[in-house]
């Protein structure tokens, strides 16, 4: 079966230059809830001197880990932020000292067995770089008796316009991707491993299957994808690796196969050869106003108005998004920081404000989905309020990759009203 | 700073948008409105300009008297317009034009909520009222090309309803429209012209067109003994190329998913196809398309695409039922293991 897909435009301009490092933010918006999970408790007081890599936040919850201080410097506040995607959370801001120290307690981990490695990557900070940001120890940590995982996929698919930092990564530090994936693949004993890459990135490939023989690893392979959205959302990717299906409910560990990010193994790479944990973040800084699009490495808790100086304009942004334009959110405060899973910022002056007209029932948003949906369907179901309906028709499965919502004629937000729909449903559980 | 857009993802969206596709619909009527002119005179240009103005100017008012939003800038009652057009001949009084685009656009259009809502397809019903409230004046084919003699219109009968093979005129001729018909239906050439425009566009696909004509074909080439001219003539002529290519494939009234659309195209066919054979009708397509547009919800409940994965509600049920069973079975052994260890204990105080 060929699943349903969108051909997106491109626009990957900033995907041959080499990552930047722009100089330091005068000060960093840390905030204590980064990832999906339960937010940090701070470990420092306003007024404390901080070093870069020093654990600042903690959580004893199941699913939740550490955040670190992602400069030198002194902790000015405590502030309550509203994140691009609508949470309210806790943030420490803290200015930076013109000397950049790193904290003693980085140095490179002891691993000597699952555990002692499950512990590392919870240090490290790490979640799920790809933009989801789930805890990465948290996936690691499936118990082998019941969930049996003897697939590792790597997601490289990087289907989103724009965005090409996971690219640049491959590119940039291709060992430390290999190395990353052997050690998740040896110490969970996962036997083998598909890095799943859209075709039109012919490099990366090339120097990843480079590796792979070079090293003799027989488990690793490399699968090209189509040029298509969304092959990078975990069902579609698992579908196009391995030829499974993750029934609705069930987790990708249920059938086998545990989905990381590209950039995510990397991390873990570097991490376990340097201590150092996940305090930068790599920013694919792009859209129709910037000049020159490229990846800068940024420090987490860089604000906008930072970025925005180092983005070079040609005019006033009307429209700022953080992550990707299919996926990503509209910013509207300047002093939105970076956090650990933002993978782009864009800006965009020149593509105008959507209205929307009639639906014409011309049934694109059924070609297009992926999860087989029928966006129109739901719609209309939503707008009458249809709750068994929309039970009927799975909105639940809508992974909202908004690919309706792109190629409709009439510009209706589709995608959001399923999301509308998702929560109406929440709220009346049967 | 200027104030940021907020909105819901995406944040960039595809060029293509209701009135752009309009326009791509009239640019590939554009063969078939020459091809009317050509044939018919300059009357065949005054009818078409009666009723997209007449399209226009009810949906206009229409929205205007119940206070809606202004909807001709997307252009959908153009093309209502050149289709109804196509569907009449030259020779109708043009008050009967205006009362077709009241039809289409006001009753059948406007009234079930606008673009996008009817049931129907507006150009289709206002052929079939003009049909049945004025026959006479409706089966009024004019000779092609009577103008170039100056005669005023003299009128023949459309081919379809030849009853000996004499008056029939060579195929060529027929393929290019030198016959009698309404406006738009005669010129194959052009229409198929059309076809080509709305295939390499990608407004349509090529389903729902080639198997209604394959239907009525094949059909035909059964009912006639497999008389190959016959079939051909049977495809070019008559509204049968002017409906799959315009009508039939008309997005709101047709159905969503690729299989409904070769349910409906089929259906359309075979209904087409029972008017044309059996009924005393030269000409079925129009109802052939108005009676599937009616199914088109039921095609489009049936061919609905089954989400990826998805556990239907049947093996929902069938695993909380096993689910229960097990905790059954569970019970049941402790009770069992329970029961023992007492029969054990009894036995231990009794020995």
């Amino acid at each position: 079966m060929i699943l349903n897909a969108v051909k997106l435009p491109e626009y990957k301009d900033s995907a041959e230059k080499k990552t930047e490092t722009p100089p330091l933010p005068a000060k960093v918006i840390i905030s204590l809830s980064q990832n999906i999970g339960a937010p940090c408790e701070p470990l420092v007081k306003i007024g404390d001197n901080v070093l870069t890599g020093q654990m600042i936040g903690d959580s004893n919850a199941l699913i939740s880990v550490p955040v670190h201080s992602s400069v030198t410097g002194t902790v000015e506040d405590e502030v309550k932020i509203l994140s691009v995607d609508g949470r309210v959370s806790r943030a420490l801001v803290i200015k930076t000292a013109p000397l950049n120290k790193m904290h003693e307690s980085i140095k490179p981990p002891e691993i000597t067995d699952k555990a002692s490695f499950l512990k590392a990557v919870r240090n490290s900070g790490s979640v799920g770089l790809g933009g989801a940001g789930f805890p990465t120890y948290v996936k690691l940590s499936f118990d082998k008796s019941k969930t049996p995982v003897n697939t590792l996929i790597i997601n490289a698919a990087e289907c989103e316009p724009f965005v090409t930092g996971d690219y640049r990564e491959i590119m940039e530090n291709s060992r430390n991707v290999f190395e990353g994936i052997e050690l998740v693949m040896k110490h969970l004993e996962i036997p083998k491993a598909v890095i799943g890459i859209e075709k039109d990135k012919p490099k990366a490939i090339a120097l990843l299957s480079d590796i792979i023989k070079e090293k003799n690893a027989d488990g690793i392979t490399i699968k090209p994808l189509p040029l298509k959205y969304p092959q990078g959302a975990e069902k579609i990717l698992i579908y196009q690796t391995t030829g499974k299906t993750i029934k609705e409910g069930e987790l990708p560990l249920h059938s086998g196969c545990l989905v990381l990010n590209v950039s995510t193994v990397s991390f873990l790479a570097e991490y376990m050869k340097t201590g150092v944990p996940l305090i930068t973040r790599r920013l694919t800084i792009d859209g129709d106003i910037v000049n020159n699009a490229k990846n800068i490495f940024v420090p987490v808790g860089t604000p906008l108005e930072e970025l925005i100086k180092s983005a070079n304009l040609r005019k006033t942004p009307d429209r700022i998004v953080f992550g990707g334009p299919m996926m990503g959110f509209s910013a509207y405060d300047m002093q939105t920081p970076v956090t650990k899973t933002t993978g782009a910022v864009l800006f965009f002056g020149e593509f105008n404000k959507t209205t929307e007209s009639a639906c014409i029932r011309c049934g694109k948003c059924i070609h297009v989905c992926s999860m087989n949906l029928s966006p129109y369907e739901l719609n209309t179901a939503y707008d009458a309020n249809n709750i068994p309906l929309l039970r009927r028709l799975k909105v639940n499965l809508c992974m909202s990759c908004s690919a309706c919502s792109f190629v409709c004629p009439a510009k209706r937000n589709i995608c959001e009203k399923n999301q509308l729909a998702k929560q109406l449903l929440k709220e009346n559980k049967s | 700073m200027n104030k940021l857009i907020i909105e819901p993802n995406p944040h960039i969206r595809s060029d293509n948008s209701t009135k752009q596709i309009m326009l791509t619909v009239i640019i590939a009527l554009v063969p078939a409105m020459l091809a009317s002119v050509i044939i018919f005179g300059a009357r065949a240009a005054l009818l078409i300009s009666i009723c997209v103005g007449s399209c226009v100017l009810f949906e206009y008012l229409f929205r205007k008297m119940f206070k809606k939003s202004r909807t001709i800038g997307d252009f959908s009652a153009i093309v209502t317009g050149i289709l109804l057009a196509f569907n009449l001949p030259v020779t109708l009084p043009l008050y009967m034009a205006v009362i077709g685009s009241f039809v289409a656009i006001v009753i059948v259009k406007e009234m079930f909520g606008g673009l996008g809502q009817n049931f129907a397809n507006p150009a289709i019903v206002g052929r079939i009222v003009l049909m049945l409230s004025f026959p006479a004046q409706m089966s009024n084919y004019a000779v092609p090309f009577y103008y170039k003699d100056g005669f005023d219109a003299v009128t023949t009968a459309t081919p379809l309803s030849a009853e000996s093979p004499d008056q029939i005129p060579p195929m060529l001729d027929l393929f290019f429209g030198k016959h009698g018909g309404s406006l738009g239906e005669t010129c194959s050439f052009a229409l198929i012209l059309g076809f080509i425009i709305l295939l390499v566009m990608r407004i349509i696909r090529p389903a729902t067109p080639l198997i209604l004509v394959g239907t009525v074909a094949l059909g035909t080439f059964v009912f006639s003994g497999f008389n190959t001219d016959e079939t051909l003539f049977a495809i070019i002529t008559g509204g049968l190329l002017l409906g799959a290519i315009f009508m039939a494939t008309d997005y709101t009234t047709n159905p969503m998913t690729l299989k409904g659309k070769i349910i409906f195209a089929f259906g359309c066919g075979l209904i087409a196809l029972v008017i044309r054979q059996l009924a005393g009708m030269p000409e079925g397509v129009a109802f052939a398309i108005l009676t599937m547009n009616i199914f088109t919800p039921v095609i489009d409940k049936i061919t609905r695409p089954k989400p990826l994965g998805m556990k239907d509600s049947k093996t929902v049920k069938e695993a909380e039922a096993s689910k229960k069973d097990g905790a059954g079975e569970v019970k049941n052994d402790v009770k069992g293991e329970v029961k023992n260890n007492v029969k054990k204990e009894k036995n231990n105080e009794q020995s």
